[in-house]
């Protein structure tokens, strides 16, 4: 094989709130393992915070869970921090986000590789193959597929069939029987990356948030400048983790099929 | 727990440190957390990686984990100290913690306002043999508390790994902190065992809610394998991995075949 591996983007999505070193091992671990397969090469991972409009309990303004994903990722060669889903109006489903980044990852690889023309996204023997763009999530993910009205299913087709998915999982079975047990996820079960984390680290931005209420220390579970970032704006208390109480998800308002007004209307 | 309150405390951990990792810097943590909810004040934290002279496989040379357990404590309250590391032989953990009992009683003595040097004095002497009847420390002074995982609190089973007075003097004088998983166990262990049960008061159970698994063992396999460590252990520990080309599958055959050095000691096998 003369070295054709897909060129590959990793976007995660997810509230990040905040982010911690558990976060940033999933890209490490889903990069080795792409690199593994001896099918991609992975060009870059974008962290992609969710908007404030989701309206999850606990959620802080995106203004500062961006920025503590920025100082996280400062070090980093190769993942960085994006902003535009946080800045949309609305919520916005997790397909629109991979379509938008999708878009501007496949400018970028055409300007970078302009010695080759592209017809269309097919890999052919004689050009490169196109760049891909996959979600990287963890083995939560995929079950938040089965909760009623949080997901349209031509969106998790899109997602899986169309885009893939890297799912880094703690060990365990968990992620296989998930994709066994649903319909959509087997038929797409080749476009789904399944990472074993061997290492059980149950480190989660819940529990990084519980502690921080409880004065707890959080050291080395997310870097020092995070930290320090969320003890400088007195982030995480127990008025903050009460925010949205009560609140329905915006993905169950907006996408139900007989749209419900939320209940702070 | 009566004569708690504010009673400064100083946790020593012992281990091999082959690598550091965040999980060896979150016992100090969870350590922390635990004893001052309790009415303690820890003042200090010290990290004693053990020799060469361990002989335990895949063990890198002391000066690398010295240094680098040095690079990951950098910016926080935890310090190293190479006086057990830096010794041709192995050196008994009882010894170990003897040896830095003694510092901090000569710290305290120099630092102190109160005249704690006729009592200090007087402690040290008895460091040569352990006089179980005794109070455990000095009530007044800082205590020195042993940090560990529920393993090392296991292993006091496992035949010929420690002297039962050692066991008895570490318990009974100092005192252990215990980071575990599952509460059962370490609890259930000290209850089959009589010297740990009539120490209990001694030995802290901390309980660490969120799992985290991260080893050495672990982090040594993924390097081998030439796989990430980032976000595992701190970044400059990492760097200097990579500045040293450490851990690889010459390293780890590292005293293949050769006896642990307690094992060794204790069950009167002739050196090899």
């Amino acid at each position: 094989m003369a070295g054709c591996r897909i060129p590959l983007v990793l976007l995660a999505c997810g509230s990040f709130n905040p982010i911690t070193n558990q976060h940033m091992r999933l890209f490490e671990l889903a990069r080795d393992h792409m690199h593994s397969t001896g099918q991609y090469k992975v060009l870059g991972g974008i962290v992609s915070p969710v908007g404030d409009a989701y309206g999850k309990q606990g959620l802080v303004p995106a203004q500062h869970r961006i920025a503590m994903a920025k100082l996280a990722l400062e070090t980093s060669d190769w993942i960085r921090v994006d902003e535009w889903e946080s800045q949309q109006p609305d919520w916005t489903e997790t397909v629109v986000t991979m379509r938008y980044h999708y878009n501007r990852v496949l400018q970028e690889y055409q300007k970078s590789t302009t010695a080759h023309k592209f017809s269309d996204k097919k890999p052919t023997a004689t050009s490169n193959p196109s760049v891909q763009l996959k979600l990287l999530c963890g083995a939560d993910f995929l079950d938040s597929f089965k909760t009623p009205g949080l997901w349209l299913d031509e969106h998790i087709e899109e997602v899986c069939g169309h885009f893939g998915l890297v799912c880094v999982s703690r060990g365990g079975l968990q992620p296989e029987r998930t994709v066994h047990e649903s319909d959509i996820l087997s038929r797409h079960r080749h476009n789904i990356f399944l990472v074993t984390e061997w290492v059980r680290n149950e480190t989660s931005a819940t529990e990084v948030r519980r502690a921080l209420r409880r004065s707890a220390s959080v050291k080395y579970l997310i870097p020092d400048s995070v930290l320090q970032y969320v003890h400088q704006h007195n982030l995480y208390t127990q008025k903050s983790e009460e925010r949205n109480h009560g609140k329905l998800l915006r993905p169950l308002t907006k996408q139900a099929t007989n749209p419900v007004s939320s209940l702070d209307d | 727990m009566d004569g708690t309150a504010g009673t400064r405390v100083v946790l020593l951990a012992c281990g091999s440190f082959n690598p550091i990792t965040n999980m060896h810097l979150r016992m100090f943590e969870l350590a922390r957390d635990h004893l001052e909810d309790s009415g303690y004040q820890v003042v200090k934290g010290i990290i004693s990686p053990v020799g060469d002279g361990y002989k335990k496989k895949g063990l890198i040379e002391a000066k690398h984990r010295l240094e680098m357990a040095r690079l990951a404590s950098e910016n926080s309250w935890i310090t190293v100290d190479s006086w057990e590391g830096l010794q041709a032989e192995w050196v008994e953990t009882a010894k170990v913690v003897r040896h830095h009992y003694n510092e901090l009683l000569a710290h305290e003595e120099n630092n102190d306002d109160v005249d704690t040097v006729k009592y200090a004095k007087k402690r040290r002497i008895e460091d040569n043999y352990y006089v179980s009847s005794s109070s455990p420390q000095n009530r007044d002074g800082t205590r020195l508390m042993l940090l560990c995982g529920a393993d090392v609190l296991e292993s006091f089973g496992v035949p010929n790994l420690w002297k039962q007075e050692d066991i008895e003097e570490i318990v009974g004088r100092f005192g252990i902190v215990c980071i575990t998983r599952t509460g059962n166990e370490p609890l259930k262990f000290i209850h089959q065992s009589d010297t740990l049960w009539k120490h209990r008061k001694n030995i802290h159970i901390v309980q660490e809610w969120v799992t985290n698994e991260i080893s050495a063992t672990h982090v040594r396999r993924a390097l081998r394998r030439s796989r990430s460590v980032r976000y595992l252990l701190p970044d400059n520990v990492l760097n200097y991995i990579h500045e040293h080309h450490l851990y690889s599958e010459e390293s780890e055959q590292k005293n293949t075949g050769v006896i642990l050095a307690p094992f060794q000691r204790y069950s009167g096998a002739s050196s090899s």
